[in-house]
């Protein structure tokens, strides 16, 4: 049945705010940034609208830059690395579990979503500062008798963000688990697999889909992040997010900002771009739409 | 499953069990330390207790900054919520119900926004205006939140979509209903625990928010999260444990109460 006009157009219409909503505020901004960045900047808060690649060149040259690049990037993998690690065991719990109450823990995993993001950031220092329980209780057991130095470190900065994306790892690998089918491994069991056999040969390979979309998860929300380092780095640990908001706040260098965005939003789409050649982008977020 | 092929069982399950736990101390343990330590009699924010108090309780209630905050946060978050979801579900709806031609790179668009790092969508707006030359209002940060929050109501809202079968809206439909009317009876009331969730999903990302507000407040304005973030640049004080404590209840409770009260919702759909 051919369509009507009528029917034709009705998807569009239905989809017009949110295409307007996404084409004023995210496709322009993202144009007009392109544009920016080719601005001369004068002085604090005051640009020219004269055609410069100077900024682009100053990035490039700038070792100060490759540093801050080279360091999210190292910190962002470290982070998406240990939360596969940290975050693989109990999502396969959770998957194969007999225990009843399965939707009681997958409830634990959601409520941190809901905890204010900046409370669970500084919670850490009550942990890893010098008054923090850690500190506290190693003195008071008499094992070191200095405060050890956790808080206002890269350390710190990596775990804090690994508490805030475990679930984003946790969900998406159980999803993936989840739909695997389970005579798969009976069969492998059957055929004289031990059941770490069967793991690494079946489980494993059928659930890289939802570790994958993890990794790219945990990486970009990582290399993306500003508050975390803020809260529990010291200046030393200032991510390229903190770059950002320094040369745009505090500079007030729209210019070199805008262009500091574009690298941002090009180093980080590149890796979804890659990503999504191989697993498709929409399944990243399957864990969490349910 | 015959018992040979029965992998909860052996050490190797017994150690994957003690991780578990442990990922489950590691994201609980920090939050709890909080709401204890905002009991504490103690000037510092630190351990250790000194005794039990609410005097930090108190001293939050009179804190006019931080009731300001509350109430801006509260609104932006509302308006957000109510906008966002509306636009969500239309949205949803097209990409569910419709073939179109261009639909994949429509599907990949919406998503796009959680995937763009907060900082440059904060700088974008922020150019954007800047562009226009236009000054920093409330209503540029709901704009905000409305981009934020926007793929996650689509994906939710899609999820729910899907399970609900299209020869309920054609029965309707051959009934002699109009689309609008067939949606508001029958897609509508099918839809709701989707609707109720994306609604606090989406009070939550803007309430929470705390990256990108940091760029699209007015001057002078603070919203919750950056009041929090400006009270610990000045010294981890017991307030702001008092403070996390009490966003913790709400935050927590309101979604508990929401999803009671959406699968109450889903109940009363199911058998009318």
């Amino acid at each position: 049945m051919p369509l009507t006009a009528a029917q034709a157009r009705r998807p569009w219409l239905l989809l017009a705010p949110t295409l307007v909503a996404l084409l004023v505020l995210m496709i322009l901004p993202i144009c007009i940034m392109f544009l920016f960045s080719f601005y001369e900047f004068v002085t604090a808060g005051v640009e020219k609208d004269v055609f410069t690649t100077a900024n682009w060149r100053e990035f490039f040259t700038d070792s100060y830059y490759h540093y801050f690049i080279w360091k999210t990037v190292r910190v962002a993998a470290i982070t998406a690395v240990l939360c596969a690690i940290m975050g693989y065991p109990p999502a396969y719990f959770i998957a194969m579990t007999r225990f009843r109450h399965k939707w009681l823990l997958l409830l634990l995993l959601i409520v941190p979503f809901w905890i204010s993001f900046t409370i669970r950031t500084f919670s850490w220092i009550h942990i890893l500062g010098e008054q923090g329980i850690i500190n506290v209780t190693l003195l008071w057991l008499g094992i070191i008798d200095q405060p050890l130095r956790m808080l206002y470190t890269e350390g710190a900065v990596i775990m804090g963000m690994i508490h805030f994306l475990l679930p984003y790892m946790i969900l998406n690998i159980y999803v993936s688990l989840e739909g695997i089918d389970r005579n798969l491994i009976s069969a492998a069991r059957t055929l004289g697999c031990t059941n770490w056999e069967a793991f690494r040969e079946v489980t494993l390979p059928l659930s890289l889909p939802g570790l994958m979309a993890g990794l790219l998860l945990c990486f970009v929300l990582a290399a993306g992040s500003y508050v975390t380092p803020q809260i529990l780095g010291s200046g030393r640990d200032a991510l390229f997010g903190n770059l950002i908001f320094d040369t745009i706040m505090g500079q007030l260098n729209w210019p070199m900002g805008a262009t500091l965005s574009m690298v941002l939003l090009v180093l980080l789409g590149a890796v979804a771009a890659v990503y999504s050649r191989y697993m498709g982008l929409s399944r990243i977020f399957k864990g969490l739409s349910r | 499953m015959s018992h040979s092929a029965d992998t909860n069982a052996g050490p190797g399950w017994q150690a994957i069990k003690a991780v578990t736990i442990l990922v489950y101390i590691f994201m609980f343990a920090p939050i709890l330390v909080v709401m204890i330590l905002s009991f504490n009699d103690s000037m510092f924010g630190g351990f250790p207790m000194t005794g039990f108090s609410l005097r930090w309780y108190e001293r939050l209630a009179e804190n006019e900054a931080v009731l300001r905050a509350f109430q801006t946060s509260l609104w932006v978050a509302l308006i957000t919520s109510v906008i966002c979801t509306v636009l969500g579900i239309m949205g949803a709806m097209a990409l569910v119900r419709y073939d179109f031609p261009g639909k994949e790179w429509v599907n990949t668009l919406v998503i796009a926004p959680a995937l763009v790092p907060e900082t440059v969508l904060g700088v974008g707006l922020l150019l954007l205006i800047r562009w226009a030359q236009e000054p920093r209002t409330l209503g540029l940060m709901v704009a905000g939140h409305i981009l934020l929050a926007l793929p996650y109501v689509v994906l939710v809202v899609q999820a729910r979509l899907i399970g609900i079968k299209r020869v309920y809206e054609e029965a309707a439909m051959s009934l002699g209903a109009n689309r609008f009317n067939t949606f508001r009876e029958i897609t509508l009331p099918l839809l709701m625990p989707a609707v109720v969730a994306s609604m606090l999903l989406v009070f939550t990302i803007s309430f929470d928010n705390i990256t990108a507000s940091m760029f699209w407040r007015p001057a002078g304005v603070e919203t919750m999260p950056t009041q929090i973030l400006s009270m610990l640049k000045i010294s981890i004080s017991p307030e702001v444990n008092a403070l996390g404590t009490l966003m913790i209840v709400i935050t927590v409770g309101l979604p508990l109460l929401g999803g009671a009260l959406a699968r109450i919702l889903a109940r009363g759909a199911k058998q009318p």
